[in-house]
């Protein structure tokens, strides 16, 4: 299991999705190693209106505990934080989360851009950045914020997407090191999990 | 175009502090960046430096600087569930032991929850019993929700959040459409106080029985929520209420041992102790 070339200096995963990545996320959360060490920054285009739900569906099958994070919280390692409902959600320097409810983004609230654009600027060459299935844009610059940074970036297969207009923005303007498949994406987080022991 | 740094945000904020005496030094730094950014944008200047010669050199810019500084993005009626609980809970049980109602709308924007609770407590019927002191730091926004004017396209999503509300009325009824755009009633507000206070640096100017201020904190670092929290417990009467916004938590604050949680999914507190 040494695929990838990896190693433990990441501290933390952002994936960002919107129209078609559910059934990716799931299948994802459902076959990561469950002692996996790293933190897991969701950030996934949902419904403004509805505060609840989300979370529960996808901890039906996730290995990892999910929870929408309250401003200010800490980011823990081994949890997954999902971006609330009509809120952007940011990572701040000193490791936490700050939320927002400032002018949507690319006609998004929560924004994808805006939680890895700041992921990006926290974690710099110690992030992984993930974009799934999308029919917008949002997320497209947030991956060339990372990879500016020198993180390592990664995007769904357009070939397997639903709409594969989010991951084909991201490789349009930025350096993409891996385009995989769902299943690809979990050996690549299952193999880098085995370097953190 | 240079990524801002945080020690531009700094000079910014010692510039303004220093001029003008607003206080953003402890505001959160990643929305904080984005407005700056934004300002840059909107006004096409070229970098923070520029930025900072204007702010110093030009007062009437400040004013619109402090419009777009601060985040005015908000709704009618946001969180529908909890504006239910405010008017099946909360307002009642003040009601059992007062006859009059002393509400401050902390950081009100451009006054749509202001309205919001206007609507909710006309509809009680207790609209007449209660004092509302509505207060931002900006009065330029504070001149809009005296105004009650919103454009026709944002009364759609406050229609929506008000039927989710199950309101006893309709929204219609609370405003009237001129020239293209929604003017609200004035009688909603005329019991309503809209006053400049700076919840940074500004005393504590009253008591209170209920103060709302919901997604206001999530712009202030934990420094600031901290000292902001303080504020609001010297500012409400003892069994009080204190509401902030659904993802907002009070958990690591100093005197978070002097409230207890009444509603813990709508952020609903109660101050318990002196």
């Amino acid at each position: 299991m040494n695929k990838y070339n990896l190693n433990n200096k990441y501290k933390a995963i952002v994936i960002g999705g919107s129209a078609g990545s559910f059934q990716g996320i799931t299948k994802i959360l459902s076959n990561l190693s469950p002692d996996f060490k790293l933190p897991l920054i969701l950030c996934l285009h949902r419904l403004k209106h509805v505060r609840n739900g989300f979370v529960e569906a996808l901890s039906l099958k996730s290995v990892m505990t999910v929870c929408e994070p309250y401003d200010k919280e800490n980011v823990k390692k081994g949890k997954v934080y999902l971006a609330p409902a009509n809120y952007h959600m940011s990572v701040e320097l000193g490791n936490y989360f700050s939320l927002s409810t400032e002018e949507m983004v690319n006609n998004s609230r929560p924004s994808i851009d805006i939680t890895l654009g700041t992921s990006g600027y926290v974690y710099k060459e110690k992030l992984i950045g993930i974009l799934l299935s999308g029919a917008n844009k949002d997320g497209a610059l947030g991956m060339k914020n990372i990879k500016n940074k020198g993180g390592l970036t990664i995007v769904q297969d357009p070939k397997e997407c639903m709409i594969d207009t989010m991951p084909s923005a991201a490789l349009d303007i930025t350096e993409i090191d891996y385009i995989l498949g769902v299943d690809g994406i979990i050996s690549f987080l299952n193999e880098l999990n085995s370097h953190y022991k | 175009m240079a990524e801002i740094e945080i020690a531009d945000i700094k000079k910014i904020a010692e510039v303004v502090k220093n001029k003008y005496n607003y206080d953003f030094t402890n505001y959160a730094m990643s929305s904080f960046k984005r407005r700056i950014q934004r300002i840059l944008d909107l006004y096409k200047i070229n970098n923070v430096n520029a930025l900072l010669k204007r702010i110093s050199e030009d007062s009437a810019f400040f004013e619109e600087f402090l419009v777009e500084i601060t985040v005015n993005v908000t709704e009618m009626f946001r969180d529908p569930s909890f504006w239910r609980v405010l008017r099946d809970d909360i307002i009642p049980s003040i009601m059992l032991n007062h006859d009059k109602i002393r509400i401050w709308h902390a950081g009100c924007s451009s006054g749509e929850e202001v309205f919001s609770m206007a609507i909710l407590l006309k509809e009680m019927g207790v609209l007449e019993n209660t004092q509302i002191i509505a207060t931002d730091l900006d009065k330029e926004i504070l001149k809009k929700a005296k105004s009650g004017k919103y454009s026709l396209k944002n009364m759609e999503l406050n229609k929506k959040n008000y039927v989710r509300f199950q309101g006893n009325s309709s929204i219609e009824e609370y405003y009237t459409e001129q020239k293209g755009i929604a003017v609200m009633n004035p009688s909603l507000v005329e019991n309503v106080s809209f006053r400049e206070h700076d919840l940074v640096q500004g005393e504590v100017f009253n008591k209170f029985d209920l103060v709302l201020c919901r997604n206001v904190m999530i712009y202030f670092n934990q420094t600031l929520q901290n000292n902001v929290l303080k504020k609001f417990h010297e500012s409400l009467f003892k069994f009080g209420y204190l509401i902030i916004g659904s993802k907002e938590s009070l958990i690591w604050c100093d005197i978070a041992n002097k409230f207890i949680v009444v509603n813990n999914e709508e952020k609903v507190y109660k101050k318990y102790k002196d």
